[in-house]
């Protein structure tokens, strides 16, 4: 993360200069900021009110029942988890599957606290939080429906057409890039990473 | 179709709240001791958004998105990947709400149920948008070190381009 986000100012900067478009950049960079602001405060009222059900949810004891469903799934994915990282890792997959991508951020950043509390070098991805960041970067939706609705609007004559498309691709890359995952743990592992 | 997906939300907090009601919980407690938790987690993500955001929005000011659409050319179009199409490739998992206006634009310019829309409509919508992602949930935990992530997800999403644009042919012609 640190090598991509140095890497494109400089190129960002360097460029800009062999094109002179230093104003537009100086001026993307205000404008970005502002935007980030703003989408956090846009994402405030949907990140409380979900997390606010997500307590619900885990106090009434829903998470567990939920998570027990996703056992054959969790224990396929990741090694040795808890009781709560498994909890709230369904809780997230089941979001992102019904496509609550509202609620999917919160339970997500749940899971990858409780995810954090079980690893033992603070500032390092475990191998089970790159199987899940990944896992949330695939996006197994049963409905898509932005791109749905996008559709429609663009005067689609059948925006779901798409449908059985989306979901074999998602599928196909969800197993492809999970598999991937997988072979990168046992070869970069942490034990032999840390020189 | 879209009378289930509309569905679905409701639904989800109606059973969580009425298991919960069942069980006795004290709902309204619970609930703000979890959206207080909710503020935090915003806050916590702030700066990992602002800075993503930051290195993208000058990234494509300053041309050098153009760039390197321009310099991968040779690859996509070795590929069959249609030229329409790179721009969204190349911008989905960096800005959600860039591969969405690009994506849009896109269905302007070609119409939603030619080859190029549907293609495009299948690639946006079976992919996340993989740095903002990594971005949000390592930042909010303060950890540098994501090992080999952002290579596992773009091999995720290149992926999802080849077998979007294959599907499509297969499915559409």
């Amino acid at each position: 993360m640190k090598l991509l986000f140095t890497f494109m100012i400089i190129i960002s900067v360097l460029t800009s200069i062999i094109t002179n478009k230093t104003t537009e950049i100086t001026n993307s960079l205000i404008e970005s900021s502002r935007s980030a602001v703003e989408l956090s405060i846009s994402l405030l009222g949907m990140m409380c009110f979900w997390s606010g059900i997500m307590q619900v949810a885990k106090s009434s004891g829903f998470t567990k029942i939920l998570s027990r469903f996703f056992k054959p799934l969790t224990k396929l994915l990741f090694k040795n988890l808890s009781g709560e990282e498994s909890d709230a890792i369904t809780m997230n997959m089941s979001a992102n599957f019904l496509g609550l991508g509202n609620a999917a951020t919160p339970f997500g950043l749940n899971a990858m606290e409780k995810l954090h509390k079980s690893s033992l070098i603070k500032d390092t991805a475990t191998d089970n939080m790159i199987t899940f960041v990944v896992l949330n970067t695939c996006s197994i939706q049963l409905i898509p429906t932005t791109v749905a609705v996008l559709r429609q609007n663009a005067g689609s004559q059948n925006p779901m057409e798409i449908l059985p498309a989306v979901i074999i691709t998602s599928l196909i890359t969800a197993f492809v890039a999970l598999t991937v995952t997988k072979i990168c743990n046992r070869l970069f592992s942490l034990k032999r990473s840390r020189k | 179709m879209s009378y289930f997906s509309n569905l679905v939300l409701p639904l989800f907090i109606f059973i969580i709240i009425m298991y919960a009601f069942f069980k006795k919980c004290d709902i309204f407690s619970e609930f703000i001791t979890g959206a207080s938790q909710g503020v935090k987690s915003t806050f916590n993500i702030l700066p990992s958004l602002v800075a993503l955001m930051v290195a993208i929005g000058m990234f494509k000011a300053s041309g050098a998105l153009d760039a390197v659409i321009a310099f991968l050319h040779p690859v996509t179009s070795f590929l069959h990947i249609p030229d329409e199409i790179v721009p969204l490739a190349v911008l989905r998992p960096l800005s959600g709400s860039g591969s969405l206006s690009v994506f849009q634009s896109i269905l302007k310019e070609n119409g939603p149920d030619s080859f190029i829309g549907r293609a495009a409509s299948i690639i946006q919508g079976s992919a996340e948008t993989t740095f903002y992602t990594i971005a949000v949930y390592y930042g909010s935990l303060k950890i540098s070190n994501s090992r080999h992530t952002a290579f596992c997800s773009l091999i995720g999403d290149i992926t999802g381009l080849l077998v979007g644009l294959t599907v499509t042919r297969i499915f559409f012609g």
